[in-house]
């Protein structure tokens, strides 16, 4: 008896949500070397795929009255030249199309890890990290090729008294290096949690199905896992607009330096 | 009676951290609750200039919600990835 209780106990604790973030290689169960086709690989093709679809297929006709999939490109297209140019001004449309990259790869990855028995190629900080550490690099010497020295202005407040600056700006160049950290991590946390979370009530449906007559207790999980889903939905959509306004605010501190 | 979590002192150790990793989702609860509220009350005020600050109210409730992620990370690592 006390055996059988132990296993039920052990059996109901084994809600493993992390398995699913989990780098497998595609064929076969070897290790994973540089050049091995893995779930990250094939998940990043069909990502990609996708926004080809999309913005370069789908605009082929070119007609002035949009199709249904050109007038889809065209509102993703206008809107973020109309963030770019709200924040940074004309000037940043320069560096529209690595924007326009950004947006689109997050936007398309985040939509695509909701659809079951994907992966999330955003919700690994390798990935957000590097799209961080891009436009933080990116950022940080466009500041110094375009205004020299003057860049460092953006640590020295100049709305505050003398004697504080010191101490403040030291503050802001903290916060300044820290901006690829909370970045990046937002991104990925988002992702991973969301997913987790659903994770988590699937393995309560499991145990409910196993535990309730008929099967009767999955309703509850399953109405928190759609209701999450739901919310998955809305924040997969924000993060990736965030990630990109807060691109063009790092951009539009490069480019126009001071307070 | 010896249950799956109290056999094991570490586990038991990494349980309790993140429940208490956890407690840090109320404050961005809250924040993100005191955004939305302050751009509510402004917008009724004056409904013609709300539309054009959507887009900051939206960087805020991130900025409020990103540091509450933070610590339902910090829970979730140390639940299942000791």
């Amino acid at each position: 008896m006390a055996a059988n209780e132990h296993e039920a106990l052990e059996a109901t604790l084994n809600i493993h949500p992390m398995e699913q973030f989990k780098v497998t290689p595609l064929f076969g169960d070897g290790p994973v070397h540089w050049y091995t086709p893995t779930n990250v690989t094939l998940w990043l093709f069909i990502a990609i795929a996708a926004i080809v679809l999309l913005m370069i297929v789908a605009t082929r006709g070119r007609n002035v009255v949009p199709s249904r999939g050109q007038s889809v490109a065209e509102l993703i297209y206008t809107f973020v030249r109309n963030m770019i140019v709200d924040i940074t001004g004309e000037e940043g449309l320069k560096y529209f199309p690595h924007i326009m990259t950004l947006f689109l790869i997050i936007l398309f990855t985040n939509v695509l890890g909701l659809l079951p028995y994907s992966f999330t190629v955003t919700s690994h900080i390798a990935v957000t990290g590097v799209l961080a550490l891009a436009v933080f690099f990116g950022v940080t010497l466009l500041g110094f090729f375009k205004n020299g020295g003057k860049f460092l202005k953006i640590f020295w407040i100049s709305e505050a008294p003398l004697a504080l600056r010191p101490i403040l700006a030291f503050v802001e160049l903290i916060s300044y290096f820290v901006r690829p950290v909370s970045h990046s991590i937002r991104l990925a946390g988002n992702m991973m949690a969301g997913h987790a979370v659903i994770k988590v009530f699937a393995g309560f449906a499991a145990v409910l199905a196993a535990g309730t007559p008929l099967g009767i207790g999955v309703i509850a999980p399953i109405g928190a896992i759609m209701a999450v889903y739901g919310l998955e939905l809305l924040v997969v959509v924000i993060q990736a607009y965030v990630f990109t306004i807060l691109t063009c605010v790092y951009l539009n501190d490069a480019l126009h330096p001071g307070h | 009676m010896e249950n799956a979590i109290t056999g094991d002192l570490a586990q038991m150790g990494a349980m309790i951290g993140a429940g208490l990793a956890s407690i840090g989702m109320g404050g961005a609860a809250i924040g993100v609750g005191s955004v939305v509220s302050s751009f509510l009350s402004g917008a009724l005020r004056n409904p013609a200039a709300a539309s054009g600050q959507t887009a900051t109210m939206f960087i805020g409730i991130a900025f409020a919600e990103a540091l509450g992620i933070f610590s339902f990370l910090i829970a979730l690592l140390l639940m299942y990835a000791q």
